[in-house]
């Protein structure tokens, strides 16, 4: 009887201070910041709560470039990223030997370097006088005078960069379970490499690329680290604007309504991705 | 179906060779080319750590110099945000490494009501962005007239590593054989000898690769810190700071450092990890 009891209570102990933590410093703060997106007031007279809805179409009205903006770079960021994990994850999972976890080593390796710092890199890459530009105005696709630093390319490029490990290990994860002798079946009948790539490996990896391209579009969409140090404030991303309202203006309700409305979209385009993607039975 | 393949393979062979090795060289290539571009900018930190920089700014390369590396400290500031940045990484690690330990364990060998709830409560996170969470927290703290501070800091940086442990954990548990248990429990020990003497040894790789990678997604952060920092400063946040004003090499020194530190601990792991596979055969 008491051995009975134990076993039914262990995983509720187990999981108790952990979930306990979620719940108290993950869901309780969307609680709080619901509650602060609906307040009126200033840091000098204080917040009050009166279900200040207008702090949402303010926030739609005004800042509906910078949302729009988000979407667009992280949107290009997440499909870059996707074109050169795609290969690489493939290479190391069908290619990569004895030696698949050092590349994968070296895949992570790189995000071991501090965020910012990483990003700071950037900054001299892509400088007017470095190598890039240099090569870019030789062959004329840069004009004389054109630059990188400080346009939408840069910030693009560093997003693009700055989270390409979450592509490419759910990518290389879908390759590395998957049967090959699936390929030798396709093959039996006569299937082409193209063929077969194509009809089976691209179809079973698609679980790795959905999670991939999620992984790199949510944290980029809500970036803004990398429009502050490569671009300008007409680069200016949402997470900007959130950060300035929050940190520097103490505009806490409109900040709040921001942050949520984030949350909201992204949340949508999840959907309607996952929808499009048909993959929602695949992943999960 | 081999049978088949072979059959079939003294047909196919020349264009089946021909391809795969046009294929396996253009893969080749474009996959070196990948890792040189994600390698590039670690190589201009490492080296711009060695930069004796004309202005206030490290960007363009000047001269030569060991004097950063001998002096990583010379910048007032930096070594105290480094000091917090490590005690903050360390105290999280453990912390989220308990907590998200025992949740993967329950998740690994219990059947029990709430677990499709408890999955995604640990998946959210993952999938929230950090202004969100940085910000969230905030509007807590800013709502219960908590100070933000280490503190704080510390709170934070538990909740969004648990799920990274969780994650770590139960991929090592998958595995895991459930009668060495059982075995142990039969033998007389009781349930915390068998944890410790069985399960934990079981489990260790994955446990210290969780551990490993909470601190160095702790030691990185910089958005959710910086939302719940108050005055206390990091190293991502000096950074930060820096970067508007002017940017000390030594900047480049210390996150040389980190990543050197935060690589070898992975590979050290990963070479121990080896080892326990090859006696274990």
């Amino acid at each position: 009887m008491g051995a009975i009891r134990r076993r039914s209570l262990a995983p509720y102990l187990l999981l108790a201070p952990g979930i306990a933590w979620l719940i108290l410093f993950f869901l309780v703060p969307m609680y709080y910041l619901a509650i602060t997106s609906l307040q009126t007031g200033s840091l000098e007279v204080g917040y009050t709560f009166n279900w200040a809805w207008n702090n949402y179409r303010e926030a739609i009205t005004t800042y509906h470039t910078q949302f729009f903006r988000s979407i667009k770079y992280a949107g290009i960021a997440t499909v870059l990223a996707l074109l050169v994990s795609y290969p690489l994850a493939y290479w190391i999972a069908f290619r990569g030997g004895r030696w698949k976890n050092l590349f994968l080593l070296l895949v992570i390796a790189p995000f071991f370097i501090t965020y910012l710092i990483r990003t700071l890199a950037w900054e001299t890459i892509l400088a007017d006088s470095g190598p890039v530009v240099g090569f870019l105005r030789a062959i004329h696709v840069l004009g004389p005078d054109g630059r990188l630093l400080a346009t939408s390319v840069a910030v693009v490029c560093g997003i693009t960069y700055n989270f390409l490990p979450f592509m490419v290990l759910p990518i290389y994860v879908s390759l590395e379970q998957f049967d090959t002798r699936l390929l030798d079946a396709a093959h039996d009948l006569y299937a082409s490499r193209t063929w077969s790539f194509l009809r089976v490996t691209l179809p079973m990896s698609l679980p790795g690329v959905f999670a991939g391209t999620l992984l790199t579009f949510i944290p980029a969409v809500g970036d803004f680290i990398n429009a502050q140090l490569l671009g300008t404030p007409s680069q200016y991303m949402i997470g900007n604007v959130i950060q300035s309202k929050f940190l520097e203006l103490t505009d806490y309700p409109q900040a709040a309504a921001l942050s949520f409305l984030l949350m909201a979209t992204i949340l949508a385009i999840v959907l309607v991705y996952a929808r499009l993607l048909g993959t929602e039975r695949l992943s999960g | 179906m081999t049978a088949a393949a072979e059959a079939a393979a003294p047909i196919a062979v020349p264009r089946r060779r021909f391809g795969a090795f046009a294929r396996r060289h253009v893969l080749t290539v474009f996959a070196s080319l990948s890792l040189i571009y994600l390698f590039v900018p670690v190589a201009v930190v490492i080296v711009f750590g060695f930069n004796n920089p004309a202005g206030r700014f490290n960007y363009t390369w000047n001269s030569f110099t060991f004097q950063n590396w001998l002096h990583p400290f010379a910048v007032p500031g930096i070594q105290s945000a480094l000091e917090v940045s490590i005690e903050i990484a360390l105290l999280s690690s453990l912390f989220a490494t308990a907590l998200g330990t025992l949740i993967a364990l329950a998740l690994a060998r219990y059947r029990f009501a709430v677990r499709g709830a408890v999955n995604t409560l640990i998946f959210i996170p993952m999938t929230t962005p950090e202004i969100v969470m940085g910000s969230s927290l905030l509007t807590l703290f800013l709502n219960r007239n908590v100070a933000t501070g280490f503190t704080t800091i510390l709170i934070a940086h538990i909740m969004f590593n648990i799920s990274y442990v969780v994650v770590t954990v139960k991929a090592r548990l998958a595995g895991f054989d459930r009668h060495l248990e059982e075995a142990a429990m039969d033998l007389g020990a009781t349930p915390l000898v068998t944890f410790r003497r069985v399960t934990l040894p079981l489990i260790a790789p994955g446990v210290v690769a969780a551990g490993l990678l909470a601190f160095a997604l702790s030691i990185d952060d910089f958005v959710i810190t910086y939302f719940n920092a108050g005055a206390t400063t990091t190293f991502p946040l000096f950074v930060w700071g820096a970067a508007r004003v002017a940017t000390p090499p030594q900047i480049n020194v210390i996150g040389t450092m980190i990543f050197v530190v935060a690589v070898g601990g992975m590979i050290l792991n990963l070479v121990w990890q080896q080892a326990r596979a090859r006696r274990g055969a």
